[in-house]
């Protein structure tokens, strides 16, 4: 028994090493390279559809390397003003989220971060409690749709979920720990409450304000429940909604739809699918490698409020 | 003691006074959030009524007669209605039970794995899915788990198997979107485990492997404990969403041929709703369903408060 800790300390270095960790490594690493082929495979077969003939694209089975080589999907699919017009809405959409979210996430932070504001309470309990009790798809719809008549309008889309409320905790925490000090200066030097926030509370909330930002440009890229529940006017539909009627109606219904899409048959969809799935996901993939830690950053910080 | 009440209460009400004027500008700021949240998430409260009134488009929600619990009646009558919530339930707890241990089952395993650059790739091209909306991800499964020229049937043809509709026949769709879910999501909701197992002590490592611990007591005795707090929290948050259902997928991967099985609260309520245009009737179900809800985030804070000692809030 006693000699037992005396050879252990011995084979420092061993002991860290069982004896099956090796074999252990290599199940790892052989599992999680089975993972990752599951992460990327499924884009990497629509992307290699996407670039070959609708002949190749109904062939079954597994994909390596586009065989017969086309971008005829690609070049129907581009001069489709249906597409275009997906875009062109969707990034509006994505602005003008991004803006109304920011200004009204900064508007209520802010202030709620003052520990002496009046009715500080109030007001948090009010923002709080709408976490836990809403009203529900159908009064929300009936609110926007009968009551506010904003029917075919992007407000329609952005607005009814343009502040949430976990945004504006975790904004509000972080405001509290920015120091006072610089505050105090300010308003001595005759500075009122917007220049404080402008000149000096702003520049200095840059990390939070970027994630938040990134949270909210990513669900507005990514929405389309609210178009398809406010907007009938397909010039107005967003790349989602546009992505949706491709994806889910049948062949012909979408080349008659489509007036680009001309001649086209069961076959040559499964290409122009595959196109049009790429062309919503390459900006996302393009994007992503750069942004990645900030999201994981994010999502550290929103879970540190629990 | 009067006298000193009406002191206390009019300083009280001087220091409001005094508050409001010194902080005048921050309320005209917070004015118009408060606006939006009474509008957008405290105006659809009041159109909760409907679920006890007859919605007539032209009476709007104030006018429509009240019908009292008419709505329900036919709700806990309609065989239609109890298959949707035990689709909702079914697939609930299907999610929950492979859905919530597979990222805590990642994390732990990435964190045993030694080669560091490795394990950042796996970890970025796990998160990807999250940032792809179920939009395109259906696009994608479709191609994918199509019977006839995806790849996945080819695999089971040719090892002498049937090729499975996955999305299209009953006995299988369920288990498509508990498959889905996890591979959209699994990566993602790693992070937060993978953070907690960095934070857990490592001399607690060095005494557990003199005290002559295998890699499974090790993980058992000290990576686990370490972790549960977090684990505890994504547990009440999960179960508070269980009703909520995973809408955006099964909205976008649900179709007619596997509606006796997938269809669920959310689509149901669409359906009745938007496309019926049965608003009552909708609302109704939608009342019920985020009553259990809220008794269901509740409850697991409230265990959790007495277990763990550690609620939400």
């Amino acid at each position: 028994m006693s000699s037992v800790p005396v050879k252990r300390g011995r084979r420092k270095h061993r002991i860290y090493e069982s004896k099956g960790e090796p074999y252990f490594q290599a199940f790892l690493i052989i599992f999680f390279a089975i993972l990752s082929i599951t992460f990327v495979y499924p884009y990497w077969h629509v992307l290699v559809n996407s670039f070959t003939t609708p002949n190749f694209a109904s062939a079954s089975g597994f994909r390596l390397w586009p065989r017969e080589f086309s971008t005829d999907a690609y070049r129907h699919m581009l001069s489709a003003n249906y597409l275009w017009s997906g875009y062109k809405n969707t990034l509006i959409v994505v602005a003008l989220g991004w803006a109304l979210s920011i200004t009204g996430v900064v508007l209520s932070a802010y202030p709620l971060s003052k520990k002496d504001l009046p009715l500080r309470g109030f007001f948090t309990s009010l923002i709080l409690v709408t976490m836990f009790i809403s009203g529900g798809m159908i009064p929300t719809y009936l609110l926007v749709n009968n009551t506010l008549h904003m029917r075919n309008s992007f407000f329609a889309i952005v607005l009814p979920q343009c502040i949430s409320t976990s945004h504006v905790i975790i904004a509000r925490n972080y405001f509290m720990t920015l120091p006072n000090d610089l505050e105090e200066a300010a308003t001595i030097d005759g500075a009122n409450s917007w220049q404080v926030l402008w000149r000096i509370m702003l520049p200095l909330s840059g990390p939070i304000l970027a994630t938040i930002s990134l949270w909210v440009i990513v669900s507005n890229w990514n929405a389309y429940f609210n178009c398809l529940l406010y907007i009938t006017d397909p010039k107005k539909f967003v790349l989602q909604v546009v992505l949706r009627r491709i994806i889910l109606t049948d062949s012909k219904e979408m080349t008659a739809a489509s007036e680009a899409v001309t001649n086209t048959t069961d076959t040559d969809i499964v290409t122009l699918r595959a196109a049009s799935i790429m062309l919503a996901t390459i900006p996302i993939i393009c994007v992503y490698p750069f942004l990645q830690k900030y999201f994981v950053k994010g999502v550290l910080i929103g879970s540190l409020k629990g | 003691m009067t006298a000193s009440n009406t002191t206390i209460r009019s300083n009280k009400r001087r220091s409001f006074m005094r508050r409001v004027r010194k902080h005048k500008l921050h309320l005209i700021m917070i004015l118009p959030v408060i606006c939006w949240y009474l509008l957008f998430r405290y105006g659809p409260l009041y159109g909760i009524t409907l679920a006890f009134k007859e919605f007539r488009m032209l009476s709007g929600i104030t006018g429509s007669p009240w019908v009292g619990f008419a709505n329900y009646e036919q709700l806990f009558k309609s065989y239609n209605f109890w298959n949707v919530f035990r689709n909702t339930v079914t697939i609930a707890a299907l999610k929950f039970v492979f859905g919530f241990p597979a990222p805590i089952i990642l994390a732990l395993m990435l964190n045993e794995l030694r080669l560091q650059k490795y394990k950042r790739v796996v970890q970025s091209l796990s998160y990807l899915p999250h940032f792809i909306s179920w939009v395109i991800l259906t696009g994608i499964f479709m191609v994918i788990l199509s019977p006839t020229r995806g790849p996945i049937n080819t695999l089971l043809k040719s090892m002498g198997l049937e090729s499975i509709y996955f999305l299209g026949d009953p006995r299988y769709f369920r288990g498509t979107l508990v498959v889905t879910g996890i591979w959209k999501g699994v990566g993602w909701g790693s992070i937060v485990y993978l953070a907690a197992l960095g934070g857990v002590n490592e001399e607690l490592y060095d005494a557990a492997r003199v005290d002559g611990c295998g890699r499974w007591a090790r993980i058992w005795h000290v990576t686990i404990p370490g972790i549960i707090p977090v684990i505890t929290i994504m547990l009440i948050l999960s179960v508070g969403s269980l009703v909520e259902d995973d809408f955006d997928q099964i909205f976008n991967l649900l179709n007619d041929a596997v509606l006796s099985v997938g269809d669920v609260l959310g689509t149901f309520i669409y359906r009745q709703g938007v496309k019926n245009l049965d608003y009552g009737y909708a609302t109704a179900v939608e009342l019920f369903r985020n009553l259990i809800s809220l008794v269901l985030v509740l409850s697991a804070n409230y265990f959790s408060k007495r277990v763990n000692d550690y609620g939400l809030w």
